[in-house]
């Protein structure tokens, strides 16, 4: 237990010129949630991308499961098995039904038999509850509808770890609600977690752990009762007044 | 009335505008349709049988055979026939919406396969019938459909290639297709039906017709490889990236993600690419292959039909035109059918 499953070392990243992750290092152990947070640029989305190698990195280590993701392709295939990941903008095929984009990749990387990926989709697709939809097409459901789609869709991989960049930031106000209950079921079920959102009652609400990055640098990691009632940082402060104004 | 009224007659100038047209038409189209129908001659078998002074149709039924079929012997003449239902047939497996794009296309290539072996011969019971002998609408069609099956997936590599991050596959995949694209299809066809064979070793020889076909592909493949680019360029980057992070690789990104969105944003210019080849196949005239238009080229030159170059260039037309605005219409269907997914 005492090993991390993700472990970020003084992960460098630049994008041309700009510096986007200066020396960030973190270590999540299983079943852990983290919630990743930040001003706008600070790097937080770019830090989830480089877990699961959509981004790579320019210098610093990170492992996932123990397995380095700088050994190569087949590393980060294996890592990419056991991560989930659910984006901002949804990025559902928008050629296949719902229930094809859940079959798609546990039939093709996994290997599972149509049949078991069916059974797996339907279950995941009540867990995020809309069973209903499984033969529709990602493009006639609403945008909270399709972002549970995502959610399912990365869980019937089985992953150990689950990625969340923005899940919300896209999504009308009255959906938000629908996407972070499933967010918060799941984070109830144990899942390891990292997940960047602007939801402070989110991160209040699940969070084991609040990490506050600010120009590529992590400033701030505690406990959402401590980062809330008595942050450290003048910085935070700064975030967390403008934040929570409104 | 309520219609015409309100847009052909609703002023002095618009009902003056709408009469002349309709007088300028009429005196297009009267002749025309007197020549073509009306006082033209449909019975007989001779030359003297075309003596009303409209068109000459009995010539164009006479040789209707040899337009079809070139010089294909007349008693293995079902093979061909078989073979253009057997493909029609496949081809409209992509208008059934139960059967996937993917079975039908593999249908499609399988057809393909067994028509060429079915039309050569030789192989089976079959009696071998050597390519030479191949013209008309037939060798046509051989030449579009067969040039392009093998475009097609050259095309789609070259595509990909195109798009590669490894420097080599991009300079050579962009190399090949700006080379093929920048010659004309006659230089094309002459390479390879004169030059190629200076290259191979004595007595290794390859067909004619393959050889036209490796040529009119290779031409094809580098066109729709520009107009298949233009699709892949269309998906956005998330596609990409949801598939990465679920784990599947390049190869199988590409064929269950990618391609399929990219190939559908792009039918009409692809449709585009089949109906300049099927009408540019005509160029192997170049090369001493008749098809459907060269053969009705030369039979103008024929003693006792003499003179009707109009009445074979018009029927070469309205087949063509046929032709084409089928396909049109394919692609509209195939269009419908495969963006049910969107709203």
């Amino acid at each position: 237990m005492s090993e991390p499953v993700i472990a970020v070392e003084r992960v460098h990243k630049w994008f041309g010129t700009h510096q986007a992750l200066d020396g960030v290092t973190l270590n999540v152990k299983s079943g852990e949630r983290i919630v990743v947070c930040g001003p706008s640029g600070s790097g937080k989305s770019t830090l989830v991308r480089c877990i699961n190698r959509l981004e790579s990195t320019d210098s610093g280590r990170i492992t996932v499961n123990q397995i380095d993701l700088a050994e190569g392709p087949l590393a980060v295939e294996q890592v990419r098995k056991t991560v989930g990941m659910v984006f901002q903008q949804f990025n559902l095929f928008p050629h296949l039904t719902v229930e094809e984009n859940l079959c798609l990749a546990p039939v093709r990387s996994l290997g599972l038999s149509e049949s078991v990926a069916k059974e797996r989709a339907k279950e995941y697709l009540e867990r995020v509850h809309i069973p209903e939809q499984a033969k529709k097409f990602p493009l006639q459901l609403s945008g909270g509808q399709q972002q549970r789609v995502a959610i399912a869709r990365a869980l019937c991989m089985e992953p150990a770890i689950m990625l969340f960049d923005e899940p919300t930031s896209a999504l009308d106000p009255e959906m938000i609600k629908e996407v972070l209950g499933v967010i918060a079921e799941l984070a109830d079920g144990g899942m390891t977690m990292v997940c960047v959102t602007h939801e402070m009652g989110l991160a209040r609400a699940m969070a084991d752990r609040i990490v506050f990055l600010d120009e590529g640098r992590v400033i701030e990691e505690a406990p959402p009762s401590e980062f809330f009632t008595a942050p450290k940082s003048d910085r935070t402060k700064q975030f967390l007044s403008r934040i929570l104004q409104h | 009335m309520q219609w015409t009224r309100q847009n052909l007659f609703s002023s002095w100038g618009n009902t003056l505008t709408t009469l002349l047209i309709l007088a300028g038409l009429l005196w297009a189209l009267v002749p025309l349709l007197d020549w073509l129908i009306v006082s033209a001659d449909w019975r007989g078998s001779k030359r003297v049988d075309c003596s009303s002074g409209g068109a000459c149709w009995v010539y164009v039924a006479e040789r209707f055979d040899q337009f079809l079929y070139g010089f294909y012997p007349e008693e293995e003449r079902w093979r061909v026939d078989l073979m253009a239902v057997v493909l029609l047939g496949s081809l409209s497996l992509f208008l059934w919406s139960r059967v996937s794009g993917r079975t039908a296309t593999a249908c499609v290539f399988l057809s393909l396969i067994i028509g060429w072996f079915t039309l050569t011969g030789g192989e089976s019971s079959l009696p071998p019938i050597e390519t030479r002998l191949w013209g008309g609408m037939m060798l046509t069609i051989v030449l579009t459909v067969g040039g392009l099956a093998l475009a097609f997936p050259v095309a789609i590599l070259l595509a990909l290639g195109r798009r590669s991050t490894i420097p080599v596959v991009k300079i050579f995949c962009t190399a090949f297709i700006e080379l093929w694209r920048g010659v004309p299809l006659i230089t094309v066809l002459f390479m390879a039906s004169v030059m190629l064979p200076l290259f191979l070793p004595d007595g290794a020889s390859v067909d004619k017709l393959l050889r036209a076909l490796i040529g009119v592909s290779l031409f094809a493949g580098a066109y729709l490889a520009e107009v298949i680019r233009g699709g892949l360029q269309a998906i956005p980057r998330g596609q990409y990236e949801a598939a990465a992070a679920l784990g599947l690789g390049y190869w199988r990104t590409m064929y269950y993600v990618i391609l399929p969105q990219a190939l559908r944003h792009v039918i009409p210019g692809l449709l585009n690419t089949v109906i300049a080849l099927f009408k540019d196949t005509t160029l192997v005239l170049i090369i001493g292959m008749f098809d459907f238009l060269g053969i009705i080229q030369a039979s103008l030159n024929d003693q006792e039909w003499l003179g009707l170059a109009a009445e074979g260039y018009v029927f070469a037309g309205i087949i063509y035109w046929a032709i084409c605005f089928s396909l049109s219409r394919m692609s509209k269907g195939i269009e419908l059918r495969s963006n049910t997914h969107r709203v």
